[in-house]
């Protein structure tokens, strides 16, 4: 195909997704690599600084544990209030540079990029996993502490899936910001999506057609992710329809009851 | 008859405010009893003491002959002994109506999985929900719910059952369910700690009705003498308020 200054706007864009369809989908392959292992790192530091700071204290608990526990989650909240309020771009830089100056030590940009998006995601995560545990009613913990479940089953068991199923927009929330702020991390050299969209907008000297088109990727994949994660909320939902077990030895008795819960599923 | 439970002086303050003053009283095996009194009169603290939700603030709680608040014995050990049954019911939200009776078996009693779940049906049929085994708690009322809760608590195999106004957040028209199977426990020689306004329950099945007032214990006899021939002039205040509504 052959273009020239004066070609049309759409055989310019044909030219260029011909010519440079290789780096459009490597660096969308890069992007998603990057926002999708940054986001469930990040969401599991997230569930674990939850789950840390959301451990009870009260006058059983002995001196050390809560020496300890106060010592730690001092150490929690800088690391929350530090990676939410500096910009993760300048936070990849001085990672970057910083570990290569400072420590000799040579990060892949890619590893760099996973690293960086992690800790950022943690960080609100973490935020996130502690207002779902806070937000479960207190009834479903003392019940399981009456009937003699320990800390540790009661969160795994009963609170996590409920906190859990409560936090999985934010969390879709989280990925879709993941996908469009890996444009960031351009400026350590990670080969994703915007970085090789101005490689190919370079080429070419055309940015308008190029980015339109970035624009259309970035769209396609935050979109496809947000379908697929509330895929997954329904699922978690469980099914809106339960069966009545008229007896045990006929099957043919058993009748399925519909109770619309999908609207309801939070009433009690 | 043996003393499955006895409190000596328990106290138990939230800040400033002295909720239970100096409680003496004691549960017998197969004992039903009904605490009665009005609100904020400490009732539902004294209970969730017994189960140590709320830890006393002095005095003793003897299980057995044994001090339970001096940690010999674990906490988890001595809540899977005593059930409990809350006004909110608080059946676990995640979980559909059998495994609710189930986890604590497996997870508390390490049970294995299908002896827990033979437990949890005998216990869901003698509430009438083995029907309603795979259904959510927000697909069921709140009476079926209520009934479910004290299946899950009766599933632990507990010494003695603990409610907490079981019937207060309920329907008029569902209280009655849950109590049909209150009474059928009791019938069956199960002992019951129960915090409750209904006063025809309370006359009907209980072999002790507690009157409590401000935080202290002040009438605690047969039903017969509770309702009838009140020894304290607080009972008799309270008891006409309650039946004149």
């Amino acid at each position: 195909m052959a273009v020239d200054a004066n070609s049309s706007f759409i055989t310019w864009v044909l030219y260029i997704l011909q010519s440079s369809w290789p780096l459009f989908l490597r660096g969308a392959q890069v992007t998603l690599i990057i926002s999708l292992s940054g986001t469930i790192i990040g969401f599991l530091i997230g569930v674990l600084i939850g789950i840390i700071r959301t451990i009870p204290i009260d006058h059983n608990t002995n001196l050390f544990k809560r020496i300890v526990l106060k010592i730690i989650d001092y150490f929690l909240l800088c690391y929350i209030e530090v990676f939410r309020g500096t910009p993760m771009m300048v936070q990849a830089m001085v990672i970057f540079y910083g570990s290569a100056m400072i420590y000799g030590i040579r990060m892949s940009p890619i590893f760099a990029g996973v690293f960086i998006v992690s800790i950022n995601t943690g960080a609100y995560m973490a935020e996130i996993v502690r207002g779902g545990i806070i937000s479960i009613d207190k009834g479903q913990f003392e019940a399981s502490h009456a009937i003699g479940m320990t800390h540790a089953q009661t969160m795994i068991s009963i609170v996590l899936p409920q906190a859990i199923r409560n936090i999985l927009p934010a969390l879709s929330n989280e990925f879709v910001i993941n996908i469009k702020d890996t444009s960031v991390l351009n400026v350590i050299g990670v080969t994703e999506l915007y970085f090789q969209s101005n490689s190919a907008a370079g080429n070419n000297f055309r940015y308008f057609e190029v980015f339109l088109i970035t624009c259309i990727i970035y769209f396609i994949m935050t979109f496809t992710v947000t379908r697929i994660l509330r895929y997954f909320e329904a699922k978690l939902e469980g099914p809106s329809v339960y069966t009545i077990h008229g007896s045990q030895t006929v099957p043919e008795a058993e009748i399925k009851i519909s109770t619309g819960s999908k609207k309801n599923g939070k009433n009690h | 008859m043996e003393k499955i439970i006895k409190i000596n002086h328990l106290q138990k303050s939230f800040g400033a405010i002295e909720v239970l003053k100096d409680i003496n009283f004691s549960v017998s095996k197969g004992e039903v009893v009904c605490i009665i009194g009005s609100s904020g009169s400490g009732k539902s603290t004294l209970l969730r003491c017994l189960n140590l939700l709320e830890i006393p603030s002095s005095g003793e709680v003897v299980y057995h002959g044994q001090n339970i608040l001096e940690q010999k014995m674990s906490n988890a050990v001595y809540r899977a002994k005593m059930g409990m049954v809350f006004q909110q019911f608080n059946l676990f939200n995640n979980l559909n109506v059998l495994d609710n009776c189930v986890i604590g078996q497996v997870k508390v009693l390490k049970k294995n999985t299908a002896a827990a779940k033979k437990t949890a049906l005998d216990y869901l049929e003698l509430v009438g929900m083995s029907q309603f085994i795979n259904a959510k708690p927000h697909q069921i009322s709140g009476g079926q719910k209520q009934r479910v809760a004290i299946a899950r608590a009766l599933s632990m195999e507990p010494e003695a059952l603990l409610f907490d106004e079981p019937t207060s957040a309920l329907d008029p028209e569902m209280v009655g369910e849950v109590l049909k199977v209150m009474k059928n426990l009791a019938k069956s020689g199960l002992t019951m700690l129960i915090v409750t306004h209904e006063m025809a329950f309370a006359r009907d099945v209980a072999n002790r009705v507690v009157f409590m007032d401000s935080g202290v214990i002040v009438e605690d006899d047969v039903p017969d003498v509770v309702f009838n021939n009140p020894n304290n002039e607080r009972t008799r205040i309270f008891l006409k308020r309650i039946l004149e509504n």
